[in-house]
């Protein structure tokens, strides 16, 4: 962002060269902020520490409403009491997950390096907020917002879709009117947004030259940059004839994972929403350890879930060494030159399937739980013996 | 290489760097937009010239490609009459390239073809420097002659030429004559105020008659009559420096040092600067400082590189005090490179090329305005539009930087690992997905109970 600033004091455009890739929104944001810039960041990182607080707060109330009610129709099964969830237990919830965030060794990295990200997260909380108070307009805003500066949230559209759907009590049936007129609706606020964004950007620098240098930038990956993601070191050593198709295979990887979490989990939108931001977060083309934050941030939202995660132990260790063999086996490569790339590279893909196995071992555990309270923690088969538990 | 175009410039510029690869025998058929910058300053038209637009000119410059008996063959075969007659004999091969410095040049440049001007001529210029140290290899003496240079003495003029002359520098140090002694007679004494210096030449004029009247062959000598004591070289006004500063392959600076020695004068400097793409320069970091203070240069023109298409163009116009030090400072960031973008030995490094100085220096001692015609070579080769200063283009040394390099042993290795991530990630969630739970035993209960009775524990 410094190196855009500086370009256009020189008179030169920001988008002229390789290396400036914010938006043009950034750029007017830190036009007046770059002597603060310490502060700034700080200030975003409470300030998503207070939206998350304020999010869960009232995500507590609507599942503890949705709960009693559940009991009250009788859809739960008789002997799961051990499962329900008290309001005492959920008390200091949400301000485990504002610590979670402030004091994730991940987030203070982000907010010592000075990096966008933190921004990203701060627009992504706000969208979070805005969606559990119920308000499409802010949400749909806050959504424009964060696809703006980094294409992928727009697959977050479909959870915040299926909340908001929910809270106005609309079931979600394809033939059904109101489905399509709230769909509809939600829609154009979020493009409307979007392109008033977009159009804005355009004025402020007088060029449409950010859309290749932001967006293009984004899906073609061209810069090789090693960082905690898959891309780089796949496309480093690509044969130039399939690098085409192996971009596209990625990002499609990114996107196609919201229709069947959609069908899925319906009926529970905002686990829905962590699973794709944590997807977001796993398979951008530039990930951060600022992106991994944001989604650790609402596990403690599922803390009830504990007792049905089946690897969680050899998780936070793999998770925990590679984030400490990160910057050693950085330095082998860079500066001692004993290491070589392959090192450094392992442990992305250690840390990697660390977290996509974390994500998938409380999917499990999610699914486990809804089950064992519709069908009753004691399961016997036909003859009475206990049986297993087993997905098939 | 820089050649000033009419419109259609790149075609042009193709065409013209393709077939000067092949008359050359150098690989210029290397350049392309990737080391192609276009100066706005720095280059000057020379010659007759009706105020060309700067976007018709392009720059180039190959660091890794060095000069070497392939590039002087054909170099030779321009000259009209080869190396078999006149000045050109002396070039062989084996004792050119057995020195310190070797520098070959051509300048095409369109002049007059008469006092009158009604009329344009191409005017080709071929230089070549060589600097031997003869030091080294005469046992401690200065001394020095044709033939222990070039193995080889001139017989006699190429007869195409229209003149042919030797000029050896006898300029006197500190006014002391009788220091050094040429051997045989010159022709003539030639005065000329050279880079504000007054140097006096001994001229040998091949085509005179009386120059081999006495032997078949011309061999100059030069004879020091006192054994020298350390006398120092004078420096010259103008010199640079660059290097590359840092540690690790993930950043470093780029510094160079440029000093002016002149004790009363300052004059400005235009630095022009191409660095490859591969190298993200950050232009907030350029720092240039005098005397440990900040110099503001006066114009600055920079185009950042685009990945893969253009490199870095920094120009600056920088006023260098008298009798200083400036130093100019840019940070950059080292890309990692697909893995065929590497040369063969991509642990020798990439090469940035020189860096351009171009500078009018003021000059001690007023030049006379020299007729063209008088003397050809010294108008050409130090040429200076107005008697107080002249023109000097310095180029600074080329750069060899490392760049992070990947295991080129594995692309296969690395397609099969990242995809089998991918694969993961897609199967955990595809089950997830699309299997739902249902009270089994089987085969999972059988496992499990066989792994109870091993810890000791009632079965399931």
């Amino acid at each position: 962002v410094v190196e855009g600033l500086a370009l256009l004091d020189l008179g030169v455009s920001p988008y002229s060269g390789a290396v400036f890739h914010e938006t043009p929104l950034t750029i007017y944001l830190f036009h007046f902020l770059v002597e603060y810039a310490e502060l700034v960041f700080v200030i975003t990182d409470v300030l998503t520490a207070v939206a998350l607080y304020l999010a869960i707060q009232d995500f507590n109330k609507v599942v503890f409403k949705k709960q009693k009610l559940l009991i009250e129709l009788d859809k739960y099964a008789p002997d799961v009491a051990e499962l329900i969830r008290t309001p005492m237990e959920m008390h200091y919830i949400p301000l485990k997950v504002a610590l979670f965030y402030l004091l994730n060794p991940y987030t203070v990295m982000s907010c010592v390096a000075k990096s966008t990200c933190a921004i990203n997260n701060t627009v992504i909380a706000f969208f979070i907020l805005a969606t559990i108070k119920g308000s499409a307009f802010l949400s749909a805003v806050f959504l424009a917002l964060a696809t703006y500066q980094s294409l992928y949230p727009l697959t977050l559209f479909a959870p915040a879709l299926l909340y908001l759907l929910q809270r106005q009590f609309i079931p979600v049936k394809l033939k059904s009117k109101n489905f399509w007129l709230y769909t509809m609706q939600y829609a154009s606020l979020y493009l409307c947004s979007l392109v008033v964004i977009i159009c804005l950007s355009f004025f402020l620098l007088n060029s449409w030259d950010f859309i290749p240098s932001v967006y293009g930038f984004i899906l073609s990956v061209p810069d090789l940059t090693p960082n905690i993601g898959l891309f780089w070191y796949f496309f480093a050593e690509m044969f130039e004839h399939f690098s085409l198709f192996f971009v596209c295979v990625f990002q499609i990887n990114v996107f196609f994972y919201t229709i069947p979490l959609a069908i899925k989990l319906k009926e529970h939108p905002m686990f829905f929403m962590f699973v794709q931001i944590a997807i977001i977060s796993i398979f951008k083309s530039y990930p951060t350890v600022g992106d991994v934050a944001l989604y650790m941030a609402f596990l403690p939202v599922w803390s009830h879930l504990y007792r049905f995660l089946r690897n969680i132990f050899i998780l936070s260790c793999v998770l925990i060494v590679c984030s400490f063999l990160f910057p050693v086996l950085w330095h082998l490569w860079i500066y001692a030159g004993s290491a070589n790339s392959n090192f450094y590279y392992a442990i992305t893909l250690t840390f990697n399937v660390g977290q996509i196995l974390l994500i998938s071992d409380y999917f499990y555990a999610f699914l486990r739980r809804e089950y064992y309270l519709t069908h009753g923690l004691h399961l016997t088969r036909q003859d009475g013996t206990e049986a297993m538990l087993v997905l098939k | 290489l820089w050649y000033l175009f009419s419109p259609s410039v790149d075609k042009a510029w193709k065409e013209l760097t393709n077939i000067l690869s092949g008359i050359f025998c150098a690989s210029l058929n290397f350049i392309d937009s990737t080391n192609t910058v276009t100066p706005t300053a720095s280059f000057k038209p020379l010659g007759l010239a009706n105020g060309t637009d700067h976007r018709l000119l392009r720059y180039t410059v190959l660091p890794r490609e060095v000069v070497c008996t392939e590039n002087l063959t054909p170099w030779k075969k321009l000259l009209p009459c080869g190396s078999k007659a006149g000045l050109a004999v002396l070039l062989k091969a084996e004792r050119l390239f057995h020195s310190s410095y070797h520098s070959q040049a051509v300048h095409i440049r369109p002049i007059c073809r008469d006092a009158s001007c009604l009329a344009v001529s191409w005017e080709l210029r071929q230089t070549l420097t060589v600097v031997f140290d003869s030091f080294c290899s005469s046992q401690g003496k200065k001394d020095w002659s044709l033939f222990k240079m070039f193995s080889r003495t001139l017989t006699d003029a190429c007869p195409l030429a229209s003149e042919s002359k030797v000029y050896v520098d006898i300029s006197p140090k500190n006014k002391e004559k009788e220091l050094l002694e040429v051997t045989p007679a010159p022709t003539s004494v030639h005065e000329a105020v050279v880079q504000g210096d007054k140097r006096t030449y001994a001229v040998y004029d091949l085509l005179s008659p009386s120059l081999f009247n006495t032997s078949r062959s011309l061999n100059v000598q030069l004879k020091w009559k006192r054994p020298q004591d350390s006398s120092e070289l004078p420096t010259p006004v103008l010199h640079a420096q660059r290097y590359v500063s840092g540690y690790g392959l993930q950043t470093g600076q780029i510094c160079t040092l440029i000093y002016n020695t002149h004790p009363y004068r300052a004059f400005p400097v235009m630095l022009l600067e191409t660095v490859p793409w591969y190298l993200r320069l950050y232009v907030h970091t350029l720092t240039i400082t005098t005397k440990g203070k900040e110099n503001k240069p006066s114009y600055i023109h920079y185009e950042p590189a685009q990945d893969r298409r253009r490199p870095h163009l920094l120009e600056m116009l920088i006023q260098l005090p008298a009798s200083s030090v400036t130093k100019i400072t840019i940070q950059f960031e080292r890309a990692l490179l697909k893995w065929t973008e590497y040369t063969p030995d991509p642990n020798h490094g990439f090469y940035v090329g020189s860096s351009v100085l171009s500078a009018l220096l003021p000059s001690v001692i007023a030049m006379k305005d020299v007729d063209v015609e008088q003397s050809p070579l010294f108008t050409s080769l130090f040429p200076s539009s107005d008697g107080s200063s002249y023109f000097v283009r310095l180029y600074t040394e080329p750069l060899l930087v490392n760049l992070p390099t990947p295991d080129f042993s594995m692309p296969y290795n690395v397609i099969c690992l990242t995809c089998t991530v991918v694969a993961v990630c897609y199967g955990s969630f595809y089950n997830l997905l699309t299997r739902t739970f249902q009270g089994g035993g089987g085969l999972a209960k059988r496992l499990a109970n066989i792994i109870r009775r091993f810890r000791g524990v009632p079965p399931l």
